[in-house]
């Protein structure tokens, strides 16, 4: 009888999924700074690099649960250009800032209760469910717009992720970003120490299963798609922040770099395996790369080859990881 | 006797034309082992998923201590104190041992789970089944198959009032030690006066463990009684209205030249060292335990895992050489697992026959569907698969059906090596006899066949010589006439 041994190191690394795209996210560091080692490891460029991440990392928390279920949301995107172009109309109907905000992330919620209906009333597969909502959304987005960008009147919604002013330099970071961090804390907590959490979990990693021992799996993954959207759409108004306009073209493709932050933080799209951690070290990885090229005077074709790069060579390793770990 | 724990009286339940129970009735007292055969498709897993709340009866009553017992569903079951273990394993491999046992059930605090709660409920389910040693934050898919089992039971337990357990065909996936184990864990059940319904294919198992057995068949009903006392031949005739002796066919076959010949073969791991001929015309069985590395042996062989060390020839090539070349020196391996490696189960069985050799099924190079399904038909119609035509998708099948198809693969590709590999794994005993008659034409008709089997009964009763692997080893092999079943298992443990 082969009993189960203590925990190895390579057990601890196929656990801990996030510690590989850490490991590259200093060394990238490292080596960018030693690069340009006048203007990349300067705090000012750590806290732009953190602030341009806002709106991937928020998203890529609502993706987490999504692909840790085992689906996939391709409708984020939308989502996001959608939320810009309703809070962006709700101003402009003379909404008080702070109700333009909510609405504009409870339309989001509606569009992820829209998807995870379909997807568990119709019984279609997320990838095609959302595939199809992308562009629904999209299309919505644009009609409400009427295919120009809608203007609004500045208010702070338009401070959420800019540098902070002079006087309040002892806030740290603008409170988009704080914002973001609270969430990954909520969202990483939901996900580690409640029974929803833990039901995520188990319908990714068998539904089958989670179904037989009660687990309501109708609801956990309605209220999945509903919570990833609405995640989409607080992304969608540090979106809004940063343009002030409400553009219904804008954030297209951006799912697939939100996809890419999950997947190079570790999860698997057959579900059952993700963090929340791993997910925003994919995504801070992802603009560092950006942000270090461009240091670099790296033309745009070749960051965007590096990052192809990083997304094939992150889940080739760990592919490898745990296969080492099964042994 | 006590009252009946679970009391099934005229249970039925169709699916649109088709009637799948038909009136059964079954009887189980506390503290009993009750056993459930059947062929495949005689209604067995319908009723379990009638008992575990899956589906409901259109007709029939179902009693639990006496009260009407109607679950709305598996959760409904298993608070009512009905659990199920499945045949296929169904942890989620993702999850931790202990959230796995507590699944569905997690101790919490407005939807925050309380974590010492957590472990201490899980710490009890596992010490009921004298297995506190397993570790509980080890993830499920890590732990080796057994132990998996053992997790899956103490999720049916931690439910403080369970009162039946129902375990489905749970020795398919395990080795001997750990069946044995495993029948310890149900006695110690038994003892605390648990009703367990024990589902199984495998007679012997029925023996060892039940107490007392029910017969199913076509949906019925056809036997009950105690497993002390009726011969295992009686119940066998139950289940197929057949007789055990005329499952095995026995022509007298005449061996002529050696087509497959290995000199001290090794793979990576395993085999370690295996040699044997194969002739022409006739039936070579390898025995041994569960992962004693036959399996691999059959691998390297057909090219599928590497040769480290040894020759292999066969009939006029000499060393190792990839499956597709295999097929073309005419050998062909049946796998041992059928639904992920042996068959393409969403395409249809006219794919899936001539999957290995599309040659001659149009004018240039072209494949014509209509070719297709007339060269599948043809072996499906000789083979007796039970289906509507050649169009059906491969996993619409029974699980005898599907391996037939997978022998009707080999048959087109008309090979003279069949390396078959658990070729009755889990199919009922109707299909098992029309494999047994077809292994037996075969080697009629000077084809060549190595089987690896562990089941002893057909490995005597087919085989005409038999080598039994030991961690790897081959020994030499030997008629079956001067085999007995204890001295095959000897020598597969090693006692020599």
């Amino acid at each position: 009888m082969i009993q189960p041994s203590r925990a190895s190191i390579g057990q601890w690394l196929a656990r801990n999924s996030w510690v590989g795209p850490l490991v590259a996210l200093v060394a990238l560091y490292i080596v960018f700074s030693a690069l340009a080692p006048d203007s990349f490891p300067t705090a000012g460029n750590a806290r732009t690099m953190v602030r341009q991440t806002t709106v991937v990392g928020i998203a890529a928390l609502g993706m987490t649960m999504v692909v840790i279920l085992g689906g996939i949301d391709l409708s984020v995107g939308s989502i996001v250009a959608f939320t810009t172009v309703a809070v962006a109309w709700l101003l402009q109907a003379g909404v008080p800032p702070l109700w333009a905000a909510l609405g504009g992330v409870l339309a989001a919620a509606g569009c992820g209760l829209f998807n995870g209906a379909l997807i568990t009333g119709l019984r279609v597969m997320p990838f095609i469910v959302t595939l199809g909502a992308m562009g629904i959304i999209r299309g919505a987005a644009k009609g409400l717009a009427h295919e120009q960008k809608i203007d609004a009147p500045l208010s702070w919604l338009n401070d959420l992720i800019s540098e902070l002013p002079q006087g309040s330099r002892w806030q740290l970071l603008p409170p988009g970003v704080w914002l973001l961090i609270v969430l990954a804390l909520v969202v990483g907590g939901v996900l580690r120490y409640t029974r929803f959490g833990r039901h995520i979990f188990a319908i990714g990693s068998n539904e089958q299963t989670a179904r037989l021992c009660g687990v309501n799996v109708t609801r956990v993954k309605t209220l999945v798609y509903t919570l990833s959207a609405a995640l989409a759409g607080i992304a969608g108004l540090m979106q809004f922040s940063r343009l002030t306009v409400g553009d219904p073209t804008v954030a297209s493709g951006l799912e697939l770099d939100v996809i890419a932050a999950v997947v190079i933080g570790g999860a698997t799209l057959s579900g059952g395996e993700g963090s929340v951690l791993g997910s925003l070290v994919g995504a801070m990885l992802m603009t560092e790369i950006k942000t270090g090229g461009t240091h670099l005077g790296l033309s745009n074709w070749v960051q965007e080859i590096i990052t192809g790069v990083i997304i094939i060579v992150a889940v080739a390793l760990d592919r490898l990881r745990h296969r080492s770990a099964q042994v | 006797m006590s009252a009946p724990r679970l009391l099934i009286d005229r249970v039925s339940k169709r699916f649109g034309p088709t009637v799948a129970l038909d009136g059964v009735c079954l009887e189980a007292a506390p503290g009993e082992v009750h056993a459930i055969v059947g062929e495949n498709g005689a209604g067995k897993s319908t009723l379990m998923r009638v008992l575990s709340g899956a589906i409901a009866p259109d007709a029939g009553t179902i009693q639990l201590d006496g009260a009407p017992y109607h679950p709305n569903d598996p959760l409904d079951a298993r608070l009512q104190g009905v659990a199920m273990v499945y045949q296929e394993l169904s942890l989620a491999p993702h999850l931790t041992v202990a959230e796995n046992i507590l699944l569905g059930f997690e101790p919490s605090r407005r939807g925050v789970l309380r974590l010492a709660e957590m472990h201490r409920a899980a710490g009890a389910a596992l010490a009921r089944l004298q297995r506190a040693e397993i570790p509980l934050d080890a993830r499920a898919g890590d732990l080796p198959v057994a132990l998996q089992q053992l997790v899956e039971i103490a999720r049916a337990l931690a439910q403080a009032d369970t009162r039946v357990l129902i375990l489905d065909e749970p020795t398919s996936s395990l080795a001997r030690d750990d069946v044995r184990r495993l029948f310890d864990v149900i006695a110690a059940l038994k003892a605390r006066g648990l009703s367990i319904l024990y589902i199984s294919h495998v007679l012997e198992e029925v023996q060892a463990i039940a107490d007392r057995f029910t017969v199913l068949r076509d949906g019925r009903t056809v036997g009950s009684g105690p497993v002390r006392g009726t011969p295992a031949s009686d119940i066998v005739r139950m289940m197929a209205g057949r007789r055990m002796d005329e499952l095995f066919p026995r022509s007298a076959h005449a061996p002529g030249e050696t087509l497959l010949e290995l000199d001290g073969v090794g793979g990576a791991v395993k085999p370690a060292s295996a040699s044997l001929a194969l002739r022409r015309g006739e039936v070579l069985g390898i025995g041994g335990l569960v992962g004693a590395g036959r399996t691999q042996l059959l691998r390297a062989i057909f090219g599928l895992d590497p040769i480290r060390h040894g020759t292999v020839r066969m009939a006029a090539f000499s060393g190792w050489a990839p499956p597709h070349r295999r097929l073309a020196q005419g050998m062909g391996l049946l796998s041992e697992d059928r639904k992920t490696e042996g068959l393409a189960l969403s395409l249809s069985l006219a794919d899936n026959v001539t999957l290995s050799k599309m040659e001659g099924m149009g004018p240039g190079g072209l494949v014509l569907p209509s070719r297709q399904h007339a060269a599948a038909a043809r072996w499906i119609e000789r083979l007796r698969v039970r289906c509507r035509d050649t169009r059906q998708l491969a996993r619409e099948l029974s699980g005898g059906s599907q391996q037939k198809l997978a022998v009707a693969r080999l048959l087109h590709h008309d090979v003279d090596v069949f390396l078959l590999d658990e070729p009755t794994r889990g199919i009922d005993v109707g299909s098992k006899a029309d494999i047994y008659a077809l292994i037996d034409e075969l080697a009629l008709a000077g084809k060549a066949i190595l089987i690896v089997t562990s089941y002893l009964p057909e490995l005597l009763g087919i085989c005409d010589r038999v080598a039994v692997m030991h961690r790897g080893r081959l020994g030499a092999a030997r008629p079956v006439a001067e085999l007995t079943d204890h001295s095959v298992l000897m020598e597969a443990i090693g006692q020599v």
